[in-house]
């Protein structure tokens, strides 16, 4: 299997090979092979198409002479397992052994590697790619081996249906033949494609549902995984850079005379708002970065501070806004209700700190840009190289890697234009590599949220009427226009809207308010990192007024959702809900249905008298439908909960005098192994469309938390990050 | 500045300023990627190698201060009794997300099972606090070492 970097095959990124109407399309590869490639053009009508979900993604088989099975793979790898369960879903078809699948990153290319569930972007994220690529994938898996079993039956002239494929061969059970599927593919790519192939019963998956190890990890054993801050071009120079400490500056006066005196250094770069330092290694690099003396135009944002931000969106929500949501009558419930409950929740604009830190290597030339990068939107990275260079989009050569941690961050391609913007000035190749301060200080944050909530429940304690408004930021009104409408956007409101629980009476508003100056990004878990948080602990809020346990309160409200009661069930089966704990130690829930997956965890939390919360043990139970590899999902919960409890206990980017306050893994602090709970994940077995599975474990666990702590301590955090000192216990 | 050091058992002769972190000789100029940069301050653990077995964080160790000592990398830990055995119970116990943060935990881990057989639990932290992981590899992390004990153990 090939991870490092590849260079797109030429005919393979022409759009013009393919299908104008989509669906499966075969052809003969290079060097005698089929060629299976689904396609859909997104180029009109897209985002209507895309949400009626009724076509594939894309993705390319080749069967080369030789047998090998190659896998362009639309989606990539940050950790989440992609470059495992994606195979699984071809192989399973296609009767091959995981290891006979070879893996190439897909080229830019929007037309052919589109995802239908983020309106043909091509992007890896919202935890789409297996759900995406759940029926496509089987289907051309499946085409390809029907093919092949045809090109074997018209050799041997027999009826296709008295073969069989078994391990990359198709057999002749009654004379005993065989044929390697490589001996098969050249004839295969002239068969006629079959209108409609059959996919597996569940009953029959040899792989689908087994724990098949991930293709991924030899090379991430022994250091010689390639990601994109390891490219290395003849030649490359490595880059460093200061960009404006307050967002929207501008750089004035720059003395560089230290810098270039420094052993290494051979270049200063100036921008518009940024100075770069360009030097054989990245030692050199740093050394010169610190001995430039830079002064900045601090633009419009100086003064900015966080609690403004704070204040800007409390102000927003004393207004109505445009309504995402509205069952029954609200207001009518609200003055009819026994008891009425009241709430303000706030969360933090957060960092991705992906453990790769940000990075982009580039080579410009007369008439052509190489591109070296790990980015989870590929074709949006070849069209910012292309914008900062203007050359024409064929011009712009991208070569994918594997991602040292995506998290949303890399769904953004600012690193990329500025890379592209120093190696203008550079001749060579050149590596930006950010320093972890830069990282931090010039992300594109979660977006920080002001919510009010309030409910009017009945003479049982029961809620009748349920209002949520909240503003902050919508980021998908930059990252896709086209899907903000009437004020609203399906992602911001994601996780506030459609609850599990049957609500008779309910209204959610969202307004939007961009803070002034502060770039806001997508950030694992997205809407429901926020929402969850809000509903879940509100909820639990409620059970409180009604003096009902946290369990039985939110079970009889999910008749309607007889999956998401059944994973609420066995979770607090699983972790023993009900059973006593010591002082100061506490249980605490959340169920939710986001990414189409039914989740419930219970956190076990203990907090120390000075107010120290330590998250011993995490239970989850999920029902993500179909499981495709269930080592991989465990793994993917195991990792969100860590993701959410760093959130819940530590993650805070504040702003003072309009500059980020963080700086490293000392001020924006991580959770240790030390620290880190054990966590028990429980499988619902299902038959259901696999829902995603790289996000739901973050949302789940924030408000998990929270609640833990009110059993713990009696206190209600309605900010995140936890505050230890309202934790203190009075002397 | 011309210095000779030894990286898995060779010698290279780097022209670079003395105090350069070690890291950025290893990555950049000899080309080893395998050794990860995180934090260049030593709070993350990612650029671990060992000198003479101890684990080291290179991104804070000038490359004057190495002298004779052996540098060993994640390249070459495989080599090592102990090394070969995290490295199995990481893949048996698949350990790996997206895999930046592994070749120094891998190396932090290697170093505790050499110079300490059988770990407890606090001995597992005390060694590893100093690795972020930030996909949240820790529980396997844990159970992996615990794992590699084991074998260690029965081979006596
Ligand atoms: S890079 Fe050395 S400890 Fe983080
Ligand atoms: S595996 Fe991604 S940071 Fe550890």
């Amino acid at each position: 299997m090939i991870l490092g970097h590849l260079t797109p095959r030429p005919g393979q990124s022409d759009p013009n090979t393919l299908s104008r109407r989509g669906f499966l399309q075969a052809g003969a590869a290079a060097g005698g092979g089929l060629m299976l490639s689904l396609s859909w053009p997104f180029a009109d009508g897209e985002a209507d198409a895309a949400a009626a979900g009724a076509f594939a993604p894309n993705a390319f088989i080749r069967i080369e002479g030789d047998g090998q099975i190659v896998l362009t793979m639309p989606y990539v790898e940050m950790g989440q397992g992609d470059y495992t369960a994606i195979p699984m879903l071809i192989a399973e078809e296609l009767e091959v052994g995981l290891d006979q699948v070879r893996l190439e990153h897909a080229p830019p290319n929007e037309k052919l590697y589109g995802n239908p569930l983020i309106a043909g972007v091509q992007a890896t994220g919202g935890s789409t790619a297996i759900p995406a690529a759940w029926e496509p994938m089987r289907r051309a898996g499946a085409t390809a081996r029907a093919m092949l079993m045809s090109a074997a039956a018209s050799r041997w002239n027999v009826d296709p249906e008295s073969c069989r494929a078994n391990g990359g061969e198709v057999l002749h059970a009654p004379t005993g033949r065989r044929l390697k599927y490589g001996e098969l593919a050249a004839d295969a790519a002239s068969m006629p494609v079959p209108a409609s192939v059959v996919l597996k019963r569940s009953e029959a998956f040899n792989l689908i549902g087994t724990p098949a190890k991930r293709l991924d990890s030899p090379v991430k054993v022994n250091g010689s995984a390639v990601y994109g801050i390891d490219a290395r071009p003849p030649g490359v120079k490595i880059a460093t850079l200061a960009q404006s400490p307050v967002f929207g500056g501008r750089v004035k006066n720059v003395d560089d005379t230290a810098a270039k005196a420094v052993n290494g250094v051979r270049q200063i770069v100036r921008l518009d708002d940024a100075v770069a330092v360009v030097a054989d290694h990245m030692g050199a690099a740093k050394k010169g970065l610190a001995a430039l003396t830079i002064e900045w135009d601090q633009g419009p944002h100086a003064q900015l501070t966080t609690d403004e931000i704070a204040r800007g969106l409390e102000k927003a929500t004393l207004n109505p806004g445009p309504v995402a949501q509205n069952i029954g009558n609200v207001e009518k419930a609200m003055a009819n209700a026994a008891t009425r409950v009241e709430a303000i929740y706030q969360v933090p604009f957060l960092a991705h700190a992906t453990m790769e830190p940000m990075n982009c290597t580039v080579d410009v030339r007369q008439d052509s840009c190489e591109v070296w990068v790990g980015s989870q939107v590929l074709a949006r990275a070849q069209a910012a190289a292309a914008k900062v260079t203007g050359l024409p989009l064929e011009k712009v050569v991208v070569h994918n890697h594997l991602i040292g941690g995506g998290f949303g961050r890399r769904l953004e391609v600012d690193g990329v234009a500025r890379a592209v913007e120093i190696a203008k000035h550079v001749e060579g190749p050149v590596k930006v590599v950010w320093t972890r301060e830069e990282d931090i200080q010039h992300d594109m944050y979660r977006p920080y949220f002001f919510d009010r909530m309030s409910a009017g429940l009945d003479e049982k304690g029961m809620p009748v009427a349920w209002s949520h408004r909240f503003a902050g930021s919508s980021i998908l009104a930059r990252f896709l226009p086209r899907a903000f409408k009437h004020g609203l956007d399906p992602d911001t409101t994601d996780g506030a809207i459609d609850l599990a629980y049957a609500l008779p009476n309910m209204r959610v508003e969202y307004l939007r308010v961009e803070p002034p100056g502060i770039p806001t990004a997508f950030w694992r878990s997205v809407g429901p990192s926020h929402n969850v948080f809000v509903t879940e602990s509100f909820i639990d809020e409620l059970a409180a007024a009604a003096k009902q346990d946290a369990v039985a309160y939110r079970r009889a409200l999910l008749d309607k959702s007889p999956r998401a009661k059944a994973v609420l069930e066995l979770a607090a089966e699983k972790a023993g809900w009900g059973q006593p704990l010591p002082e100061r130690a506490g249980r605490g829930v959340s169920v939710q249905f986001v990414f189409g997956t039914n989740m419930a965890q219970v956190a076990e939390v203990e907090v120390s008298k000075d107010g120290a919360v330590r998250v011993r043990r995490v239970v989850c139970a999920v029902d993500c439908g179909v499981v495709v590899n269930p080592d991989i999902v465990r793994a993917q919960v195991e990792g969100a909960v860590i993701f959410g409890i760093t959130a819940a206990l530590y993650g805070e980017i504040t702003l003072k005098d309009g500059r980020v306050e963080q700086a490293n893994f000392d001020t924006y602090q991580m959770l240790r192994i030390s620290e880190a709970p054990a966590i028990e994940v429980h499988i619902v077995q299902s038959s259901e469309p696999p829902g995603g599975m790289g996000e739901p474990g973050t949302s789940a666990i924030v408000p998990a938390v929270a609640n833990a702590i009110f059993a713990a301590t009696g206190k209600r955090l309605r900010k995140m990050p936890v505050d230890a000192s309202a934790l203190k216990q009075p002397a | 500045m011309a210095l000779t050091i030894k990286v898995n058992g060779q010698n290279h002769s780097v022209d670079v300023d003395g105090d350069t972190p070690l890291l950025w000789v290893l990555r950049d100029v000899l080309g080893m990627t395998g050794t990860k940069f995180g934090c260049g301050m030593a709070l993350c653990g990612a650029c671990t190698v060992h000198i003479d077995g101890v684990a080291t964080r290179s991104c804070v160790t000038p490359v004057d201060s190495v002298g004779e000592s052996q540098i060993t990398t994640i390249e070459a830990i495989g080599a090592t009794k102990a090394g070969a055995k995290i490295q199995k119970a990481w893949l048996d116990n698949e350990v790996v997300q997206c895999g930046y943060c592994q070749s120094g935990q891998i190396m932090s881990a290697s170093a505790l099972l050499a110079s300490n057989p059988h770990p407890t639990d606090s001995d597992i932290d005390d060694a590893m606090f100093g690795n972020i992981c930030r996909c949240g590899t820790y529980v396997r992390i844990r159970e992996a070492i615990k794992k590699a004990a084991q074998s260690a153990g029965q081979e006596g």
